[in-house]
């Protein structure tokens, strides 16, 4: 009894500050009042019909559609070669590789966005392809700490076995390694598209008349509190946890799954 | 490509690093074979076996199929196929499209995978299990399924990589009586890596005795049971005692007396539990007076274990004919009964 108390009192607190904010956020995008504050009238769709009517709201939300799913496309793509390359061929300074490779996990956004608004911006005008190489740097070591691991002594196996039966390289990796690695893939696309879709100092940074999502949102921030925000941070919000959830299902899923 | 062909190893030799895995190794494989390597692990049967595979390139050496050097042929080339130890099957795939695999990358048409995959799975027992996923297959059907898989390529030589070492010891049986009989009805050689002794003899027309990378002994079961080659081929296969011998033109002189046999340049013969009898006969050869010191009953038989002199002495007889510890009883060699060994 005693401990089932104590659970509930660190864990009371703990998630109201983790879901109290995202709440509100949500709650207050349906306020019928010209101020998200309380108390909550409504509830009203208004805002909602507001935002995507909004040219402003609605090209960034394509613009962070177009990023997020190139980047993520890009990264899982490099991430995957990169994979099979180490693990299948014996590459010199493979470590000294991998560790470049992993490296922009430790750096911060805001060190990679300056770094490529600096030196590419000269060569490439600050415009939605900037913000995806800027996004594949950040994103491409997530994927390939995903997949990496995913090489396994099976996996090989499983290759060498096609081999064996006369796959040739092209035949092995399209109908073994891909298709086996599936779930992961999914799962670190998923993952990839998330960060990207709600990415902001390297999208504000780089992304110049064409705003991603999260920019726009914040530019309507600064002109003062509006339950607009509060639905278009919604939506960028139920995007997120929608493709987290996939993560979650298909990693977790892999992980139950019996090994053969 | 040739049903079956001679396999022919030539000075192998495979180096990882100061190790020598296989070590200057030749063997002549005739087609039609079914052969086992026999060893413990770490003897270097596998990476032979991996070798003919083609997936370890030899360090020297060569390998010539129906006399044509396969060295360096790559296994997607290769006229071999594996079934590997823990089977490696797709398991996005089904069944069918498992055992149909290694015809589909030879982009055969459609319907003569479909006849070449429903044939193999009859052949293996498997019949109608075609659309079912690798996931609800059992153990030993996915042993018959990676057999199938292989099988159906058609290759020239079968490599199976203890291939039975995931079952239970029923189902083991059932399956080297199933393998062999497979390997009599497709005419193909099948190379069979195993540590089990009595799987070897179960099914092999030539057990080759791996040790250190080399070849111990090899020949027919019988006659690598009833004359090995090598102290530890006699060791290694069966049971034996071992005793020092000093050899003569046809005799070698043992703690227990002199024994008729052929020296084979070592310095010791073997002698089977089997060998060693309690009873004279017509061609038996009075061993001396043994006190035993230890009774096994093992089922169909009971295992004694005594003494001669200083010399320890295992023999096997009928449980109601056993002596008991204590008891001390005159023992005889069978004819033929001590084999000379080579070192």
């Amino acid at each position: 009894m005693r401990r089932t108390a104590l659970t509930l009192a660190l864990l009371t607190p703990m998630l109201a500050f983790i879901y109290l904010p995202v709440l509100t956020l949500v709650l207050f995008s349906l306020h019928d009042g010209r101020v998200p504050v309380p108390p909550f009238q409504g509830p009203t769709l208004e805002w909602y019909g507001r935002i995507l009517a909004n040219p402003r709201i609605t090209q960034a939300t394509l613009a962070s559609i177009g990023v997020a799913t190139i980047s993520a496309a890009l990264s899982v793509t490099l991430a995957l070669l990169a994979g099979w390359g180490f693990a299948r061929h014996s590459v010199p300074g493979r470590k000294w590789i991998e560790a470049a490779i992993l490296m922009p996990l430790t750096v911060s956004y805001l060190v990679v966005g300056l770094g490529l608004m600096v030196s590419y911006s000269s060569l490439i005008p600050k415009s939605p392809p900037l913000v995806i190489i800027g996004h594949v740097v950040l994103n491409l070591p997530l994927a390939f700490a995903i997949l990496y691991v995913q090489f396994d002594r099976d996996q090989a196996k499983l290759e060498m076995a096609a081999r064996d039966l006369g796959a040739t390289e092209a035949q092995v990796f399209w109908r073994i390694t891909v298709p086996t690695l599936k779930i992961a893939l999914i799962a670190a696309f998923a993952l990839c598209f998330t960060f990207s879709w709600d990415e902001f100092i390297v999208a504000f940074l780089l992304s110049g008349f064409d705003p991603t999502l999260p920019v726009v949102i914040w530019g309507l921030l600064r002109t003062g509190l509006d339950p607009q925000t509060n639905a278009a941070g919604t939506l960028v919000f139920l995007v997120s946890v929608t493709f987290a959830l996939i993560v979650e299902l298909f990693l977790l899923r892999r992980r139950n799954a019996p090994l053969l | 490509m040739p049903l079956s062909s001679d396999l022919s190893i030539r000075n192998a030799s495979k180096h990882f690093g100061p190790t020598r895995a296989v070590d200057d190794l030749s063997l002549d494989i005739p087609a039609n074979t079914y052969v086992v390597l026999l060893g413990a692990s770490g003897s270097g049967k596998t990476t032979l076996l991996s070798i003919l595979g083609g997936f370890t390139a030899p360090t020297q050496g060569q390998i010539l199929l129906a006399g044509q050097d396969i060295t360096l042929m790559p296994p997607a080339r290769r006229p071999t196929a594996t079934v590997f130890q823990d089977y490696a099957l797709f398991p996005h795939m089904t069944v069918a499209q498992n055992v149909g695999f290694g015809l589909s990358v030879r982009h055969l048409a459609k319907p003569q995978i479909a006849a070449k995959v429903t044939a193999a799975q009859e052949m293996v027992g498997l019949a109608g299990f075609g659309p079912r996923r690798i996931s609800e297959a059992s153990g030993g059907q996915r042993q018959r399924i990676a057999l199938a898989r292989a099988l159906v390529t058609e290759p020239a030589i079968l490599l199976l990589d203890e291939p039975l070492g995931a079952l239970d010891l029923n189902l083991r049986r059932q399956m080297q009586d199933e393998l062999r009989s497979l390997q009599r009805r497709e005419g193909r050689t099948f190379v069979h890596v195993t540590h089990d002794q009595e799987e070897a003899m179960a099914v092999a027309d030539l057990i080759v005795i791996m040790n250190h990378g080399r070849i111990e002994d090899h020949g027919p079961p019988e006659r690598v049971y009833a004359r090995p080659r090598t102290r530890f081929a006699a060791t290694f296969m069966g049971d034996s005692t071992i005793l020092p011998a000093a050899f003569g033109p046809d005799h070698a002189d043992t703690p227990p007396g002199r024994l008729p046999t052929r020296p084979m340049g070592g310095s010791a013969v073997a002698i089977r539990p089997e060998s060693v009898l309690l009873t004279e006969s017509e061609g038996t050869l009075p061993l001396g007076l043994l006190t035993v010191t230890e009774r096994v009953f093992q089922g169909a038989f009971a295992r004694i274990t005594g003494r001669i002199g200083d010399t320890d002495l295992r023999l096997r007889c009928p449980p109601a004919d056993a002596p008991a510890p204590g008891a001390t009883v005159p023992v005889h060699l069978a004819r033929n009964g001590a084999v000379g060994l080579a070192d």
